[in-house]
C-alpha cells in the first residue's frame, strides 16, 4: 500500500513535470522557428543591390537603402531625445529624489509610460509633434514620438546603472570637498557608463522595430532619395514591411521576408551587442 | 586646557592647541539615539584615537567632523562642533570647503576605477587645479608623503585597483592629502590590511602627525596604544547610544585607566 | 591665532555655486519629466479626443455598434472594436498564462541550469522580436494554416490575432513569474521537503500559491501588453467591422481601428476626434491595469521582505 501511494504521487510528479517540459517546449520551439523561417525564405532577397539601391515599381523591384537609412536616422533621433534626458532623470531618482511622495508619483509615471500602447504614442506625436508644433510628417516629429515612448527604458536603466556605482566611491569622492555634482560627473558616470549604454543599445533596437507610432506620425513607403533634413519625410523598414506586406498586390514572398530578415537582424543585433555589455560589465565588476 | 603635562605622551608634547572640539553634541538617525552628550577637545597636529566596543557609535562620531552622516536620511545633530572657532554645523555652512579641510580616510580602500595619478589629481582638479606641470608636482608631492612615491612613480597611468591593499590605503591617503587639509579623519583604516602594510600605514600617520590633526577610529587596542597621543573610548549605554566614558592622553588610558569600565574593555573583560 | 580664525571662518561660510545650483534645478527637471510626458499624453488625447463626444452621446460612443466615420451626420460606435479587443485580449491570455507559468515554473523550480541558460536568451529574443514580424508571421504562415484548421472562409480572423498576442505578452508573464517564483524562501521548500512532499506538490502547494500575486502581475502585465499591441491585430485580426460572435471571425480591436483610420482622417474633424477618444479609453485601461499589476507586485515584494 506504502509503495503503491508512493509510485501514484511519483506518477503525479512524473505528469506535471512533462506538462511543464511540453509548456517550454511550446514557448520556446516557435521563436527558433520563426527565425529559422525568416532567415530562410529571406536570405535569397538579400543581394547587394537589394541593401544600397532605392526602391522602384512601388518596391517590387529595387533595394531597400532608403528605409535602412531612414530606421537608423530614427534609432539615432530617438536616442538623441531620449537618452541625455533620461540619464538625468536616473539621476535626480537616485541621487537626489528623497523617499516621498513626488518620488513615489515619477516612480509610478515612469511605470504607466512604459504600459502605454504604442499606437497611443503615435496620437500624441501626432497631435503635439506633427500638428501643434509644426515639425510636420518629418523624421524629427517621429524620432520625438519614438523618444517619448524610450523614455520610461532609459530612466529605468540608467537608474539602475546608477545604483550600480558602489557607495565608497561616492563616499570617496565627496569626503575630499567636491561637489555632489563633481561625484556626480567624474565618478559616478563613468562607472555608471556601461550601463547606461546597454540601456541606450535596448532603447535603439526598440525603436528600430516600432511600426504603429511611425505609421501615424509620418513614415513613407517610397521617397526618392534619402532625408537631407531633420523636417524631410522618411522611410523606415518597419513600416516599409508593413506596407509591402499589407498594401503591395503582388509583392514577391521572398523580397517581403528579405525585409523582414534585414529588420531582424538590426534589432537582434543590437539586442545581443546590449546583452554582450551587460555580461562583459558584470564579470569585470565581480570578476577581479 | 588645564592638563597634567607629565602625563602627555612626550610625542606630542610640543603642541597643545585644541582644533577640534564637540559640545554636547548628540546623533539621532531618525528616533535612534546614536551618540548622547559628547563632549571632547582635540588637539593639533596629534593623533587621537577613538576606541570602543563595535557599535558604540564610533565611525558615527567620527563622521560628525566632515559631517558625513549627512549622506544619512534622517540623520539630526544636536549640540555644536567646532573647528577652530566656527561651529561646523551652523545654517550657513559649506560642507563643500569642510570637507576640503576634513579629509577622510575610509575602512576598504576606495580608490577610483582610474590611474594612480588620476586619483590623486582628482581633488585639485575639482577644485580648480588644470595646469597639467602644477598637478603633477602635486601628485608626486602627496605621494611621496603618502611613502608610497618610490612604489608607483613608474606606474602612474596604470589602474589603481591594480595595486595592493596597503598601497590602495596609502593611495587614498595620498588622495585626501593632495587637497591639503588641516584635518584627516581616519575611519579603521587597517582593517581590511595584512599586519605588515598596517605598520607602514602606522609608520605614516606617524609622519604625517607633524602636519596634520589626525583623528582615527579603530577596534584595535595596540594599533591605538602605538599611534595615538590621545585616545577617547566610547561605548554604549543600554539604550545603544554612545558616550564617551573616558578621554585623556593615551598613557593615561592604558596604563592608569580612571573609569572601571575603561580599564576592564582595556584589559580585555568585554566588547 | 584670533585673526587666523577669522579667516578660516570666513571661508567655511556657505558658497553660492551658481552652475551646481542651475544643474541640480535642470536635474530636478529631468525627473520630473516622466510626469510631464504622461500627464502630457493624458492632456492631449483629453483635449482632441472629448470633442468627440459633441458629436456622439457617451452612450452611444462605448455602447453603438455602428461606425461611420464618413456619413452625414457621422456615427461613432465602438462596441465592435471594444467587443474584438477584449477577445483577442482574453483568448490571448488563455493561451499566454498556462505556457507562461507552466514555463516560469520550470524554469525557475525544475531545470538544470543548462536548460535554463539556454531557455532565458529564447525568451529574450522572442521579446526583442519586432511586432511587424510577429505580424507577417500571423499574416503569411499561421492564418493558412487557422483557416485550414478550423475550415474558416479567411484565416485573418480574432482567433488568429489572439495566438500571435499570446506569444508576444509571453517574455513577460515568463520573466516577472520566475522572479516572483525565484523570491520565495529556500526555507519553505526545506520545510516542505522535511514534510514528505515531492518536489512537485512542493512545487504545486508552496511555491505557486507563494508566487501567486506575482504571477498575478505578470498576468496583467501581459494583458496590459496585449490589449495595445496594434501592429499584428491590424494585419491579421481581419479588419471587420461588425461586433464579433465568435474569436473565428474577423474582427478590428481598438488599436487596430486607430491605426488604419488615422491615415484618412481630417485633422481635427469628427472622426480624428472619435479616434482620439478610443485612444483616451485604451490610454485609461492600460493604466488602469498597469497601476494594478504594480500595486499587487509590491505587494509581493513586501511578503517575503524581511
Amino acid at each position: 500500500m506504502a509503495a503503491l501511494t508512493i509510485s501514484r504521487r511519483e506518477l503525479t510528479q512524473r505528469t506535471a513535470f512533462s506538462l511543464l517540459v511540453l509548456a517550454t517546449a511550446i514557448v520556446t520551439v516557435p521563436v527558433l522557428f520563426i527565425i529559422i523561417y525568416i532567415v530562410v525564405n529571406g536570405a535569397g532577397a538579400l543581394s547587394w543591390e537589394f541593401l544600397t539601391q532605392a526602391p522602384s515599381q512601388a518596391g517590387k523591384a529595387g533595394g531597400i537603402f532608403p528605409a535602412i537609412v531612414g530606421t537608423f536616422y530614427l534609432m539615432l533621433g530617438t536616442i538623441i531625445f531620449s537618452l541625455p534626458v533620461g540619464v538625468l532623470a536616473g539621476i535626480y531618482l537616485t541621487e537626489y529624489a528623497r523617499a516621498n511622495w513626488l518620488t513615489r508619483l515619477i516612480n509610478m509615471a515612469i511605470l504607466n509610460l512604459a504600459g502605454v500602447p504604442s499606437i497611443v504614442y503615435g496620437l500624441f506625436g501626432l497631435g503635439l509633434f506633427v500638428l501643434a508644433m509644426k515639425f510636420g510628417m518629418s523624421l524629427l516629429a517621429a524620432s520625438l514620438t519614438l523618444a517619448c515612448q524610450a523614455l520610461a527604458m532609459t530612466i529605468t536603466t540608467s537608474r539602475e546603472a546608477v545604483i550600480a556605482v558602489p557607495r565608497e566611491y561616492r563616499e570617496g569622492s565627496l569626503a575630499i570637498g567636491t561637489t555632489k555634482w563633481q561625484t556626480i560627473r567624474h565618478v559616478i558616470l563613468p562607472q555608471a557608463l556601461p550601463g547606461v549604454i546597454t540601456g541606450a543599445i535596448l532603447a535603439m533596437s526598440r525603436a528600430a522595430g516600432e511600426t504603429a507610432p511611425i505609421l501615424v506620425v509620418g513614415a513613407a513607403f517610397i521617397l526618392p532619395g534619402l532625408p537631407t533634413s531633420p523636417f524631410d519625410q522618411f522611410m523606415a523598414l518597419p513600416y516599409h514591411l508593413y506596407t509591402a506586406a499589407a498594401h503591395v498586390p503582388g509583392m514577391s514572398k521572398v523580397t517581403i521576408w528579405g525585409i523582414a530578415l534585414v529588420l531582424l537582424v538590426v534589432v537582434l543585433s543590437f539586442n545581443s551587442l546590449a546583452v554582450f555589455i551587460r555580461i562583459r560589465v558584470r564579470q569585470r565588476r565581480f570578476g577581479s | 586646557m588645564n592638563m597634567n603635562h607629565a602625563l602627555l605622551n612626550n610625542r606630542a608634547a610640543h603642541n597643545n592647541e585644541t582644533k577640534l572640539k564637540t559640545e554636547q553634541v548628540s546623533l539621532f538617525y531618525g528616533t535612534f539615539q546614536a551618540l548622547r552628550n559628547i563632549s571632547l577637545d582635540i588637539r593639533e597636529k596629534a593623533i587621537t584615537a577613538i576606541i570602543g566596543p563595535s557599535g558604540c557609535g564610533k565611525s558615527s562620531f567620527l563622521r560628525l567632523f566632515n559631517r558625513m552622516n549627512d549622506l544619512i536620511i534622517g540623520a539630526r545633530v544636536d549640540g555644536r562642533v567646532v573647528i577652530d572657532d566656527t561651529n561646523i554645523y551652523d545654517r550657513d555652512i559649506d560642507v563643500v570647503e569642510l570637507r576640503k579641510r576634513v579629509g577622510m580616510v575610509f575602512q576598504k580602500p576606495n580608490p577610483f576605477p582610474m590611474s594612480v595619478l588620476e586619483n590623486v589629481a582628482f581633488g585639485p582638479r575639482r577644485h580648480g587645479k588644470k595646469n597639467r606641470h602644477e598637478l603633477e608636482g602635486i601628485v608626486e608631492r602627496s605621494l611621496r608623503q603618502a611613502a608610497l612615491w618610490d612604489e608607483v612613480k613608474d606606474k602612474l597611468g596604470q589602474s589603481a585597483l591594480a595595486l595592493s591593499g596597503g598601497q590602495q590605503q596609502r593611495l587614498c591617503i595620498a588622495r585626501v592629502l593632495a587637497v591639503e587639509p588641516e584635518v584627516i579623519l581616519m575611519d579603521e583604516p587597517c582593517s581590511a590590511l595584512d599586519p605588515i602594510a598596517t605598520l607602514r600605514i602606522e609608520d605614516l600617520m606617524r609622519s604625517l602627525s607633524s602636519d596634520y590633526t589626525i583623528v582615527i577610529v579603530t577596534h584595535n587596542m595596540q594599533q591605538a596604544a602605538r599611534v595615538s597621543d590621545m585616545a577617547a573610548f566610547l561605548m554604549m549605554e543600554k539604550d545603544r547610544a554612545g558616550i564617551l566614558v573616558e578621554y585623556g592622553p593615551t598613557s593615561q588610558i592604558f596604563t592608569n585607566p580612571q573609569d572601571k569600565r575603561t580599564e576592564d574593555y582595556i584589559t580585555g573583560r568585554f566588547g | 591665532m584670533a585673526i587666523a580664525s577669522a579667516g578660516l571662518s570666513k571661508s567655511l561660510r556657505r558658497r553660492w555655486r551658481f552652475s551646481e545650483k542651475l544643474i541640480e534645478s535642470f536635474i530636478l527637471l529631468n525627473g520630473l519629466l516622466a510626469i510631464i510626458v504622461l500627464l502630457g499624453v493624458l492632456f492631449l488625447l483629453l483635449r482632441e479626443g472629448l470633442p468627440a463626444f459633441a458629436y456622439t452621446s457617451p452612450w452611444q460612443f462605448f455602447f453603438g455598434t455602428r461606425w461611420y466615420p464618413v456619413s452625414e451626420p457621422p456615427t461613432f460606435g465602438i462596441l465592435s472594436f471594444f467587443m474584438a479587443t477584449l477577445w483577442v485580449t482574453l483568448i490571448a491570455t488563455a493561451i499566454a498564462v498556462p505556457l507562461g507559468v507552466g514555463c516560469a515554473a520550470y524554469l525557475a523550480e525544475v531545470a538544470p541550469a543548462s536548460v535554463r541558460e539556454t531557455v532565458k536568451p529564447i525568451v529574450e529574443l522572442l521579446a526583442g522580436i519586432p511586432s511587424i514580424v510577429m505580424g507577417l508571421i500571423g499574416l503569411l504562415l499561421l492564418s493558412p494554416l487557422v483557416q485550414g484548421l478550423f475550415n474558416l472562409n479567411t484565416g485573418l480572423c480574432g482567433l488568429t490575432a489572439a495566438i500571435m498576442l499570446a506569444m508576444m505578452s509571453l517574455p513577460i508573464i515568463v520573466t516577472v513569474s520566475e522572479d516572483a517564483l525565484r523570491a520565495v524562501p529556500k526555507e519553505f521548500r526545506e520545510a516542505s521537503y522535511a514534510l514528505g512532499a515531492t518536489q512537485w506538490e512542493t512545487v504545486w502547494h508552496v511555491c505557486l500559491p507563494g508566487a501567486l500575486s506575482g504571477i498575478a502581475a505578470a498576468i496583467m502585465l501581459g494583458v496590459g501588453r496585449a490589449i495595445g499591441e496594434t501592429m499584428t491585430v491590424l494585419m491579421v485580426a481581419g479588419g471587420a467591422l461588425a461586433v464579433p460572435y465568435a474569436p473565428t471571425q474577423p474582427m478590428m480591436p481598438m488599436t487596430a481601428a486607430i491605426a488604419s483610420g488615422i491615415g484618412n482622417a481630417v485633422r481635427g474633424g469628427p472622426q480624428y476626434q472619435a479616434l482620439f477618444a478610443i485612444a483616451l479609453l485604451l490610454f485609461l485601461m492600460t493604466f488602469a491595469v498597469n497601476l494594478v499589476a504594480d500595486r499587487v507586485l509590491e505587494r509581493q515584494k513586501r511578503k517575503f521582505a524581511r
